[in-house]
């Protein structure tokens, strides 16, 4: 079989569309920019008949042609992706079997901007969102990730091949070249083979699930570790401050590559390190599910003890199967009964988690201080304290609300900061396991035969850019759009 | 002022104390030992074995004990038979037993020997450090302006065109790890693949040598990722600036745009930027780890990775201590060059 061309049949048309609306936008762009040192914006006319306009001069009209030629270039992508689901690989070459792949995700994305879109007078912050061009490129990013994780991960929907498989004759191949290994399966190898004769193109869209797993959950974490510590430590301020304030810049005057190295080895796992600190972390999110439902329901016992009971039911379950493990080497994390032990995390990723976690916390735990020194000064606080609330109902009922603007658009940061953490674990091929299809740790095996074959690398790297990319441009899109309040 | 510094000097040695006794006792726990061992006498040794050979060069002793052997506040370990000293820690290969002093740690001078490089480790540190010095100096000579003219044009007239353009630059910059530009400015630049082959992939002949075609893409690949930040913060401070009450006067006495920008708005505006160029050592750190290995440099990252993952302990200290001081010095010069640079602000 013929190997795949980039854009196939499709290209011949689309492809000089898509050169000349991109060159377009270039140069009116960079036009743009430089008719604004020389013209200022718009200029109010005064006609003849005492009526005024405004005159947009050549700075409005190029802002015009730069808006068309921005049109331009995402309907030109929009048709490759719609030629690209209808004719696949034969008519699409490597994008268009690509694009193919990915359909369950287009969908998905097509569902959930049409909703958004219709509903978003109704949907708050969410909502909002929607009326920044930089915030929706930035969310149709991540949710494009997202998707694709949840469509790989969970019903195998996208990858074309397995992602630990080798078949011979693959390696290092370029992108579309026919797979030589069993006939019926995916007759190419979209991207390439690596080194191990692998699919570049399944392990990329495998290697999302892996950094969905572990990133938002990991922040999440260290957003309950950062706010549990942050808001007494704003609060009550005093010698708790300090010594709080104190380990967290311990912390983080640790170069964070040397923590990684000393934290993330097996000599590490094997003393039980990282159960024990699992043991400290992981407790965090339980104290603060149980403060803040006591503080809110103190004065109810009955509901409180309902709803308390069955948070600390479950909550203390997941815990439990969390920190403990049946097959470990220290008896005191065998000590719980096997058949309520829900699941085992292999130590490897449970040291990941948790030094990721370590390492983001007390980022979190100096923004929540220092959002709680500022609003604990306000009035309804002051009212909050004379009508007799306890302290904790005040801080996290009073206090938490009111900072979630800044701590959201921390939260969008935080994700895209843990997965250049992650991938700089892999890099360094740290944790996880070296054949794992995660981001990092394929980087690290591309980059010994980069200047060779670029591939293998290349497509893990851009995949981990846009997701970044667009966990910052969600962020951007936010903090203006809450500002705008 | 005085006060202020003396105070923060306190905190800062007790912050080293406290991180590098982190690290003396990660690096000590048992398994790593018993890989010391085998990796310095012989892999196949018995569990008896080992426990011999660490207790005779003292490794066994509780941890506090080691620490302070190794800070040089206590004597050294030293192995007696038949009234002869037999063995001592102080003893590197090359001297003999009666040449050292009891007491040799980190404050007498005596890092350590590395057992990678079969090393005095401060020589080490001193020849790796020199290197990444240079490529730090490289960093800071395209980042520091590099960043500090992207804000100030985009923070001059918020909102505009070029704010936009420069704002998603910077954006794009601060989303791009150093592993992923350098890859990619590898690929593109250096491979055979694209076919540029403009500069060269590996930065092993810097060492000796520094030329454009073998620095460039190393200096690049870091200054970028720090680059974006450093914008966006001057960025912040300028806007500010320029929405000053004395800007306005300004404008309005009829000064022309760019004088307002070059000599009105700029010097107040790289107040808040200073404290965040200092404070972005650490992460340059990070990045000169990264863009060390990838691109086979042999300065201080480099030696890091090589310690860390051969459990060379007296060199991973060494270098630990390097960059707890490198960071905790920045931190204290931020602060203080602060309190100069803004005369708003008096420290008693």
């Amino acid at each position: 079989m013929e190997p795949l061309t980039w854009t196939g049949t499709m290209g011949n048309t689309l492809d000089p569309i898509l050169g000349i609306a991109a060159t377009a936008l270039i140069v009116t762009s960079i036009l743009a920019i430089v008719v604004s040192f020389f013209t200022t914006s718009e200029r109010v006319v005064v006609n003849a008949d005492g009526t005024i306009a405004a005159q947009p001069g050549l700075g409005g009209l190029l802002t015009k042609a730069q808006t068309y030629a921005l049109w331009a270039v995402l309907a030109t992508i929009v048709a490759y992706i719609v030629t690209g689901i209808v004719v696949g690989w034969q008519g699409g070459g490597i994008i268009g079997g690509m694009v193919r792949a990915f359909t369950p995700v287009w969908i998905s994305l097509v569902v959930l901007f049409v909703v958004s879109f219709a509903f978003k007078r109704k949907l708050g912050l969410y909502g909002k969102l929607f009326d920044s061009t930089i915030g929706m490129i930035g969310f149709g990013l991540v949710m494009f990730w997202v998707f694709t994780a949840i469509w790989s991960g969970v019903f195998d929907l996208i990858s074309t091949h397995d992602p630990l498989s080798q078949v011979s004759g693959m390696k290092n191949k370029v992108p579309g070249t026919p797979y030589t290994g069993d006939e019926g399966e995916y007759p190419f190898y979209l991207l390439g083979g690596d080194n191990l004769a692998r699919d570049v193109f399944s392990r990329m869209v495998l290697g999302s699930t892996i950094v969905m797993q572990i990133a938002p959950l990991a922040t999440v974490f260290a957003f309950m570790v950062g706010i549990t510590l942050g808001l007494p430590a704003g609060y009550y301020g005093g010698r708790l401050d300090t010594i709080l304030s104190f380990l967290a810049n311990l912390i983080l005057a640790f170069p964070v590559i040397l923590l990684f190295y000393l934290l993330v080895t097996p000599e590490i796992v094997a003393t039980g390190l990282p159960n024990y600190m699992a043991l400290a972390l992981f407790m965090f999110p339980l104290v603060f599910a149980g403060v803040l439902i006591n503080s809110r329901y103190r004065t109810q016992p009955p509901t409180r003890n309902l709803y308390l009971g069955i948070a600390m039911a479950i909550g203390g379950l997941l815990y439990m199967s969390l920190i403990m493990d049946q097959s470990s080497q220290i008896a005191f994390f065998r000590l719980w009964p096997g058949f309520l032990d829900l699941f085992d995390i292999p130590g490897q990723v449970l040291i990941v988690f948790v030094s990721v976690v370590f390492v983001n916390s007390p980022t979190v735990y100096r923004i929540v201080r220092g959002l709680t020194l500022d609003i604990k000064t306000r009035d309804y606080v002051a009212a909050g304290q004379t009508r007799g609330e306890t302290p904790w109902y005040i801080m996290l009922w009073e206090i938490l609300p009111n900072a979630r603007g800044p701590l959201i658009v921390d939260f969008c940061l935080r994700i895209g900061y843990t997965t250049i953490l992650l991938g700089t674990l892999g890099f360094f091929g740290l944790g996880l396991p070296p054949e794992s299809p995660d981001w990092g740790s394929t980087i690290n095996e591309g980059r010994k035969l980069l200047s060779v074959y670029p591939h293998p690398a290349i497509a893990p790297a851009l995949a981990l850019l846009s997701l970044v990319l667009g966990l910052n441009l969600l962020a951007d899109g936010l903090r203006e759009e809450s500002l705008r309040d | 002022m005085a006060m202020f510094i003396l105070r923060r000097i306190g905190v800062m040695i007790l912050t080293a104390l406290c991180l590098t006794f982190i690290v003396f006792f990660l690096t000590n726990l048992s398994p790593n030992l018993e890989k010391l061992a085998k990796n310095q006498a012989n892999a196949r040794m018995t569990d008896e074995q080992v426990v011999s050979w660490l207790d005779n060069r003292g490794y066994s002793d509780p941890v506090l004990v080691k620490y302070g052997r190794w800070l040089g506040v206590l004597p050294h370990y030293t192995r007696e038979e038949g009234g002869e000293v037999v063995y001592s820690r102080c003893a590197n290969p090359g001297t003999s037993l009666e040449e050292a002093g009891s007491f040799c740690g980190v404050l007498q001078g005596s890092w350590g020997w590395s057992t990678v490089f079969q090393d005095d480790v401060l020589s080490i540190l001193a020849v790796r450090g020199n290197a990444t010095a240079w490529l730090m100096l490289f960093v800071m000579l395209v980042m520091v302006p590099g960043a500090l003219l992207l804000g100030v044009l985009a923070g001059m007239r918020e909102g505009s065109k070029l704010d936009r353009s420069l704002s998603t630059v910077s954006i794009a910059t601060t989303a791009t790890p150093e592993y992923v530009s350098g890859v990619i400015f590898i690929a593109v630049f250096a491979s055979s693949a694209v076919g540029l082959r403009w500069f060269k992939g590996t930065a092993t002949s810097a060492i000796d040598d520094i030329t454009f075609a073998n620095f460039t893409l190393p200096v690049l690949t870091i200054a970028l990722y720090g680059m974006g930040y450093i914008a966006r913060m001057t960025r912040a401070s300028m806007t500010e600036v320029m929405t000053a009450q004395y800007i306005r006067t300004a404008r309005l006495k009829g000064v022309a745009f760019n004088q307002i920008v070059l000599r009105h708005a700029l010097r107040n505006a790289l107040i808040a930027p200073f404290t965040v160029i200092m404070l972005q050592f650490p992460w340059l750190l990070n990045g000169v780890v990264i863009v060390e290995t990838l691109f086979n440099y042999k300065g201080f990252g480099w030696t890091l990775v090589q310690a860390a993952g051969n459990n060379d302990i007296d060199l991973l200290l060494g270098v630990s201590i390097i960059s707890v001081v490198v960071v905790l010095v920045t931190q204290l010069l931020s602060d203080i060059g602060y309190v100069f640079l803004n005369p708003r602000i008096r420290i008693a």
